[in-house]
């Protein structure tokens, strides 16, 4: 068969197609709906995988925390007794020790945060006290969208200076300009030079026992030294019906390595480093690198799955095709009959009626692409969600719906061709 | 060669001791016992039998349908007794063309298409030989029907595309199954003034009927009984329109 004739059995497939348009149309529907279902779940898919990564990535794949958490123990003893302070938590010699051991590590973020209330003229928020270093934004990617953030010169000389987050500024002054106004806590008022606004959606500052509390962007920044001289560590957690003290040398602790590489086998070391001397749990570990790489292993699983399901319902989606040219083999087995009589060859016959099923699978497989595409194109631009079509989603849902029209077009085009022609052109 | 032949009359088909055994299982079940049968070129036979007699066989034979059991069929001087399955497709679609009694058109196709189908499987593309078909169309009286589709035309339309196909790849004879079974005896009588009007171009037909009528147009008919040539008979008329149609086809 030379190419001219090739594109004449294309047509002539058409032709025959054209006949039952209904029956073609359903027939190729279980095809598109095979294609876009892999298109569309392996884009929401990825979509929601980069959101993830992004925000992890956010995090910082540099980046270990070290975290204070209550240890359980201490929790249940505090329901039972008032007045009880609780000590726990990673201490300052903690952090130096970390610095001073660890190979690679580049820079040791510390964060004491406290619950207390802020005043300004005669409005008050309920705020996070965050004691840190001038470098914070920097390490957090965090944005200093008005002033500027804390400095060296600050953390020296413990100044009662402090940056709010941008939408306490908002809350606490309403349309007044904060900068060089001054805030009051307790008993020391602190002058606001900078407003930040907070980038990471993932990371979440310990909240006490209640995780949906206080919005997270009500927070007031200050040098560590400063909140240190100020209020000490005493936390006080005087929520209704309860009244807690804590002790709490450094809530949160951020280990910047100079490469990702240095991330995983620094694990064991900081292990190492942070239970000398303790007797108890009272810190965690979060390895956003393993969250990361968790989160890939996770995705990699589910295109599996997703490819498995897919192959499923392509599977479906041939037979009901190869029933479909069965049936059309036996209809038009006159037809076969005369064109065997007027000259065509098996391979004539066979490439004809393949031909056929691979239109119907081409075509559904193109529709199924272009619904797919339209769909991601529509949740992406509607309705706002992340949604990424993936190069490979498309050519494998493609190259599988061609592979069956192949597959399951072969066997009734052989049973068409294997007809003889006299009892073929007999049928009536 | 027993029979030798002038090199005018050149024999078209040339069927020595042809014989077809059906194998049903067990049971063998003989169709032909031994045909014998020269056909010249450019002459109008008629094949006429009750059924049973083998006749259907023979034309399948006779189409390169179907090979032979035993004995040698010639076809334009080649030996296709023995031929593959691909060779008979080729034999089939350059030297012969057929006409059948249910029209057989392919209904997607219009008159043109069905026309150009046997020159589809020679891989010879439409847009070269459009005018060829079409004017084969217009030859049997399909003027202003060139694209209608098989649904649309009458029966009597219907077979004129069919010998209109039959003729589409020049092939060396016509054979006609009942062409006019279908057909009510007006229509009829067009279809087989049509294939006079081949024959008198000098085609070489066979017709396979059992109509008297139908049979008296060939110039020679062939009985056929239990799987053998029973008798032969001549008819006077139709030697002199094949000679002139050999003669005009000579020059």
């Amino acid at each position: 068969m030379n190419g001219f004739s090739l594109i004449r059995i294309i047509q002539l497939g058409f032709k025959s197609l054209r006949l039952h348009k209904l029956r073609s149309g359903l027939t190729m529907l279980g095809m598109v709906i095979g294609v876009w279902a892999v298109i569309t779940l392996v884009a929401i898919g990825e979509g929601a995988s980069h959101d993830a990564q992004e925000a992890i990535k956010r995090l910082g794949a540099h980046n270990i925390l070290i975290r204070s958490i209550e240890p359980a123990e201490e929790k249940s003893g505090a329901s039972s007794t008032r007045n009880f302070v609780s000590e726990y938590g990673i201490t300052y010699h903690d952090a130096s020790r970390l610095q001073a051991t660890l190979p690679g590590l580049k820079r040791v973020l510390p964060e004491m945060v406290q619950r207390r209330p802020v005043y300004y003229d005669r409005f008050q928020q309920d705020c996070q006290i965050v004691g840190t270093y001038p470098f914070y934004p920097d390490f957090t990617k965090a944005l200093v969208v008005r002033g500027r953030f804390l400095t060296e010169f600050d953390e020296l000389h413990r100044n009662n200076v402090c940056v709010l987050t941008e939408s306490l500024a908002l809350r606490l002054f309403g349309h007044q300009d904060p900068l060089e106004s001054q805030v009051r806590v307790e008993d020391q008022y602190f002058r606001v030079i900078g407003l930040l606004r907070e980038m990471s959606g993932v990371e979440q500052r310990p909240q006490g026992n209640e995780p949906e509390g206080k919005p997270l962007d009500s927070n007031v920044y200050m040098p560590l030294s400063t909140l240190r001289a100020r209020f000490g560590e005493m936390d006080m957690d005087s929520r209704a019906g309860s009244f807690k003290l804590e002790r709490v040398e450094l809530t949160q602790v951020r280990l910047e390595f100079a490469s990702v590489d240095l991330v995983e086998p620094s694990i064991p070391l900081i292990k190492a480093a942070m239970e000398k001397d303790r007797k108890k749990k009272d810190y965690e570990l979060i390895v956003p690198l393993n969250i990361l790489n968790a989160i890939k292993a996770q995705r990699a699983r589910d295109t599996r799955m997703l490819l498995y399901i897919a192959c499923i319902s392509l599977l479906v989606g041939g037979i009901g095709i190869m029933n479909i040219m069965l049936a059309t083999v036996t209809e038009r087995t006159r037809e076969i009959g005369v064109r065997r009589a007027l000259g065509a060859t098996r391979g004539d016959i066979i490439l004809q009626f393949l031909v056929e099923t691979l239109i119907l699978c081409l075509i559904g497989g193109l529709a199924g692409v272009g619904g797919g595409w339209g769909f991601a194109w529509a949740r992406e631009h509607w309705f706002h969600l992340t949604t990424i079509v993936t190069e490979w989603s498309v050519l494998a849902a493609f190259g599988l719906s061609l592979a069956v029209g192949l597959v399951f077009g072969l066997y009734p085009a052989r049973r068409a061709a294997a007809l003889d022609p006299i009892e073929a052109l007999r049928h009536s | 060669m027993l029979f030798a032949l002038p090199m005018s009359n050149k024999a078209i088909i040339d069927i020595r001791a042809l014989t077809k055994v059906y194998n049903l299982g067990q049971v063998k079940v003989p169709a032909l016992n031994g045909v014998n049968i020269e056909v010249l070129e450019g002459s109008y036979v008629a094949l006429m039998g009750p059924s049973g007699s083998g006749k259907s066989t023979l034309l399948n034979i006779l189409g390169c349908l179907d090979r032979p059991t035993g004995g040698v069929y010639r076809l334009g001087g080649e030996d296709v007794s023995a031929m593959s399955d691909r060779q008979l497709s080729q034999i089939r679609g350059q030297r012969i063309g057929f006409i059948f009694q249910s029209y057989n058109l392919i209904p997607q196709l219009n008159v043109v298409e069905n026309i150009h189908v046997p020159l589809f499987y020679q891989g010879r593309d439409i847009r070269s030989c459009y005018d060829h078909c079409a004017g084969l169309a217009l030859k049997v009286g399909l003027r202003g029907r060139l694209d209608h589709r098989p649904m649309q035309l009458s029966g009597g339309q219907q077979q004129r595309v069919a010998v209109a196909r039959s003729l589409a790849n020049n092939p060396l004879m016509v054979l006609a199954d009942e062409p006019t079974g279908n057909l009510d005896s007006t229509t009829g009588e067009e279809i087989l003034a049509l294939l006079d009007e081949l024959h008198a171009d000098g085609r070489t037909i066979i017709i396979v009927t059992h109509d008297p009528k139908v049979a008296l147009r060939a110039e020679r008919v062939i009985h056929l009984m239990d799987g053998l040539v029973d008798r032969v008979e001549h008819h006077e008329r139709s030697m002199v329109a094949a000679a002139n149609g050999a003669k005009g086809r000579a020059s």
